[in-house]
Formats: structure tokens, sequence, C-alpha cells
């Protein structure tokens, strides 16, 4: 017990905040671009949907490794896209933070888009059309209709995209590295200390994560739990 | 008020191809489901965009397919009553009546305000829709709808879902809120009822066309078309082979009738409704048939026979007697039938008997003959 508290007296706790901060950017960069895309997909004819809706999945298909080699490709600043970026804004983004938030939003993306998609396209589309007759702007629609009707749905693929932001690890370890202290993210602290034999450390990092995790869950539960009651089916 | 429609499109099984123009208040659209009366209405709102055509309504066009005017749903000023009557789930009663207005926040409340007196919602205005019932839903959105000022209210299968109780009340009061309405309301529907009650002018469209149209009243008296006498509730219907103009031989019934008024020159077959059929017992005069029962259908407030017309006047009497002797005759018959017996050929008459009638029936068993009221033939192209 003694050797416990001497471990979390000593612990860095940087991973803590950096896969929060990686997390919680993630999800709000996935949220937007998330609605964003089911709603364009749900728009589109049935061609061009399954090619579309399949680049969107990918990600989440993929091995993270894959992903990562594919972002890397991309990235790198000997390649013409990361070098542009780099001579033209001063981004960089192979072993930085801002790495860390581009491989978990493009492997969480897709749990968001799924979701929002799943969605929405349970809506009545009677709702639409009526939101149209009355006159209203396909924004209005959009923003006051569909979305607070695909709340639940929403709500639980925001949740998802978090959580799954927050435990990224295979292609944040390709693109970002494991910079302790400003890449080195939970996963990837659980991973080197194991390494090194240090069951103890990984266990707590292993605690702290589950305790997220099951937050996340009763949160996911409470939202939606809680909107479905008022709502009803339909 | 006017309306003019004609519009084409192409759909999956059939193409649809509408042209109707009116200046009745109250329109009425009968057809049976997936004939294209719902693409119709949409159409007129502009959920769906017809591949040809032209919607004009009170002067103002809508949809002009040669001119490329393509109003969007927005700009139509068209109300569109859903069957599930559509409204917001997660907005409150006010906020769905408030949805399409555009006008300052007072100017809001006030009209909410008024709507919810008017069709009688008052204490409802912070319920969700998933909190009201059938009728306080179809008052919200009927609401909701006029809150907006329409030119036109299209009504979409408004009463289909509903039970036989609910109907009628919604009906009864559809009818009220809708009275002071100065637009013209289009009503479609598959039910010969909702449109009969509701309607001034009818249009009949089957697979895709109008095939029948017309004042209502008129409509059901002489449908003139098979599909609209169909629609318009007629049971029995016979190919008939005209021999002088007031001879018919009904081939299907076994039948020849005769006609003091000229038989109209279209007419190719001719209708029956099973309610018009006058029983008669002892002497067969002109224009009735012999039949035997095929079998019965007893309901809450008339009884349903189905008879099957006997040719000539040849073949054991089977008219008259009791109940149980017609069923144990009609099996020896089926039996006969089995042997080739040509009367098969035949095809069974529905013939539906009112509660106040059947007493009647009751003390004196089945009639011999049904006799054919010359009136109330319906002939058919």
């Amino acid at each position: 017990m003694d050797e416990v508290m001497q471990i979390l007296e000593e612990l860095d706790w940087s991973p803590l905040f950096i896969s929060l901060k990686t997390g919680i950017v993630a999800t709000v960069i996935s949220f937007f671009l998330g609605i964003f895309a089911a709603r364009k997909v749900v728009k589109t004819t049935s061609g061009k949907k399954a090619v579309i809706d399949g680049i969107l999945t990918l990600p989440m298909v993929l091995p993270p490794t894959v992903a990562g080699f594919f972002l890397l490709l991309l990235f790198s600043r000997r390649r013409p896209l990361g070098e542009f970026l780099f001579d033209e804004f001063g981004f960089k983004v192979v072993q930085t933070w801002l790495g860390c938030v581009i491989a978990a939003t493009v492997i969480a993306f897709p749990l968001m888009y799924r979701n929002a998609r799943a969605a929405m396209e349970q809506i009545d589309p009677n709702l639409v059309y009526a939101g149209r007759t009355l006159g209203m702007s396909d924004i209005q629609i959009f923003w006051k209709v569909v979305v607070p009707t695909a709340g639940p749905g929403i709500a639980s693929g925001t949740i998802l995209t978090f959580a799954r932001a927050l435990g990224e690890y295979g292609a944040t370890s390709m693109l970002a590295g494991n910079i302790p202290g400003k890449t080195g993210t939970i996963s990837q602290k659980i991973a080197m200390v194991i390494q090194d034999g240090d069951y103890l450390t990984a266990g707590i990092w292993v605690v702290i994560v589950m305790m997220i995790a099951f937050a996340v869950i009763f949160l996911m539960n409470l939202i939606s739990g809680k909107k479905m009651k008022n709502v009803g089916r339909w | 008020m006017s309306i003019s429609v004609e519009i084409y499109k192409k759909l999956n099984n059939f193409s649809l191809s509408i042209s109707f123009q009116s200046q009745s208040r109250r329109i009425g659209i009968l057809g049976a489901s997936g004939c294209g009366k719902s693409m119709t209405l949409k159409s007129i709102a502009g959920i769906v965009t017809p591949d040809e055509g032209r919607i004009e309504i009170e002067g103002r066009t809508l949809f002009d397919r040669a001119a490329r005017i393509d109003l969007k749903p927005q700009k139509r000023n068209v109300g569109y009553l859903f069957q599930n009557y559509a409204l917001f789930p997660t907005m409150t009663v006010e906020k769905n009546i408030a949805a399409g207005l555009k006008c300052s926040r007072k100017e809001k409340a006030d009209r909410v305000s008024q709507m919810v007196e008017k069709f009688r919602l008052n204490g409802l205005e912070k319920r969700l829709p998933g909190q009201l019932s059938g009728g306080q839903q179809q008052r919200v959105a009927l609401a909701r709808i006029m809150a907006y000022e329409p030119d036109v209210i299209l009504l979409d299968e408004p009463f289909s879902a509903l039970d036989m109780f609910l109907k009628d009340q919604l009906q009864r009061e559809m009818t009220d809120l809708l009275e002071d309405y100065k637009g013209t309301v289009i009503l479609v529907s598959h039910n010969r009822d909702e449109v009969y009650r509701f309607s001034e002018e009818l249009f009949v469209i089957d697979q895709g066309r109008i095939s029948a149209s017309g004042p209502t009243e008129q409509l059901f008296r002489d449908p003139v078309s098979r599909e609209a006498a169909r629609l318009t509730g007629c049971k029995n219907f016979s190919k008939i082979r005209k021999k002088d103009n007031h001879t018919l031989e009904a081939m299907d019934w076994g039948i020849s009738l005769h006609i003091k008024r000229e038989i109209p020159s279209y007419a190719s077959y001719i209708g029956y409704r099973a309610h018009d059929f006058i029983p008669v017992w002892g002497e067969r005069g002109s224009n009735m048939i012999r039949f035997s029962l095929e079998s019965s259908a007893v309901l809450p407030f008339e009884n349903n026979y189905y008879v099957r017309p006997e040719i000539g006047s040849s073949g054991s009497h089977t008219g008259g007697g009791k109940l149980d002797e017609k069923i144990k005759a009609r099996e020896s018959r089926r039996g006969e039938n089995m042997s080739g017996d040509e009367s098969a050929e035949t095809t069974v008459l529905c013939w539906f008997v009112q509660r106040d009638r059947e007493e009647e029936l009751a003390k004196r068993g089945l009639p011999d003959y049904l006799a054919f009221d010359e009136d109330k033939m319906l002939f058919l192209q």
C-alpha cells in the first residue's frame, strides 16, 4: 500500500491531461464534422452514398497502425502536404501534440459520423417536409428539428467519440510518438511502463482509465435515457 | 378560389398523369392505395417535383416546367396535413405552432395564443406532442398550418390510421375547424365516406389517371367509370350485351334487364349497389333474379348476403324457406357444380340488408327473388 501511495505522490500526471485535452479537442472537431458529413450523406442519392460512406467509415475498420501509416505519408515533412503546411503556416504534425489530435480525430470521427447518420436516418421525412411547407429554411429545419430529434443518437455518438479519442494508441504512437509531457498519452504511458516491467504504475493508470470509462458510460445512459423519456417512440 | 393542376411524373411502377381544374372550396380526391393521390398532393406542395406540368393556385404559378418555374415549398404558401401529423417531437405545442412564423416575438406570441384559443388547446401549450392524444395532435397540426395562413390546405389521408370512433369525432371536428377557412382545401382519401362527407367536387384517380370527376353527389349517383363506381362503394358489376335500346343482358348475372329509359350508348358494364336490391316474396316480375345463398355475414348494423344468381327459370326452386334449408340447398348445388353445372358461371352478388329491413327478413325468411330498381342501376363504361 505504501508503495502505491509513493508512486501516486511521485506520479507524473501529464498523460492524463494530454489525453483529456486530446480527447476534448478531437471530439469537438468530430462533432461538427460528423454532423456535417452525416447531413451530406443522408441527402445524397444511393450511388455516391456507398462510396462516401465507405471512405468516411474506413478509419474505424482499418487497424489504427494502418491509419497511422497513411497519416504519416500525408503529414511527414518530406511529403508535399506536410512540407506545405510547415513552410506556409509553420504547422508541424509529426511528433507534436497536433499529431495526437489529428490521429485521435481521424480514428474517432467515424463513430460520430455513423451515430449521427443513423439517428438522422431514423427521422420521419415528413418532419422535414412539414418544416418546408411551413416556410422554415433548410438550415432552420436542420438545427431546430433534425438535430434535436436525433439528439439522443448524436449525444451517444459524441460520448463514444470522446471515449475512443481518449484511448487512441496505434495511430497516435505512429504520428505523434510518445514524448513525455508533450505527446505521451495514458495509453502510451501504460504500454511504456509495461515494457519496463512496472506493473504497479501500469495498474494505477488502468484504474484511472477504467474510472473515466465508467463515467462516460454512466453519462451516456443518463443523457439518452432522459431525452428518450419525453420524446417517446414514433 | 381557383386551382389548376397538370402534372406528369414517371414513378417506379406506373406513371402519374393528372390534370384537373376546380373552383370549389372543398375538393376531394378518391383513389385506392398507391394510385398516385399522395404523390399529387406532394407535387402541389413542392415536396416532390413532377417531370412535366404546371401548377397554379389563385392565378399564382407554383410550378411550370416549360417556363422553368419551380417555387420552393417554403414559398408556395400551401399547408400540408400529414397522415401522422408530423409534429416536431422535441418542440412544445406552442413552439410547434410558432415554428413557421416569421414575425416579431410579440406577434408570434399573439398569433400562437389566438390559435391555442381557436383550436381549444388551452393548458396544453407546454406539452410535447408525445404527451397528446390523437385528437389533440390533429388540432395542433391544424393550428400550426392555420397560423401560417396558407392559400390552400392539403389533407393527406388524415383519418386513415384512426379507429372508427375517433375517426368520426375527428371528422366532425375537422369540418368545424375548417368551416371559416376561406381558402381551398383538398382532401385525399381512399375512403368514400370521408370524401362524400367532406367535398363539393370529387376527382377519382385510378392508376395515376383521373378516371372520373364531377360534383360529389352526382358522381356517387352516376359514376360513369367502373373504377369510380367501385371506389364509391359499388359491389356488383356485370358485363352487358345490349339487345336493343331498352333491353340488356347482364352476362355475369345471367339475367335480361328491361329498362324504360334509353340505355346510354357508352354502357358496356352495369353496376348495382349492394344496398339497393329489393327483396320480393311470391310473384316473379321483370328485372328479378332467383338466387341461392352462398354465404352470409352478420354485422352490427346490417347483414351481408352473398348470393349466386340462377340462370333462367329452370332448376330447383331454392328461393324462400328458412336459412338452414338454404344452406343445405347450396351444399347440394355445390355437388352439382362439381359435375359441371353451367350456372356456376354467374358471379356472386353482394346484397346488404340494414337492420330495419332485417326484421322483415327474419319474419318471412329469405325472399324468393331480388329485384333491380331501374333508377339505381349504374351504367358504366
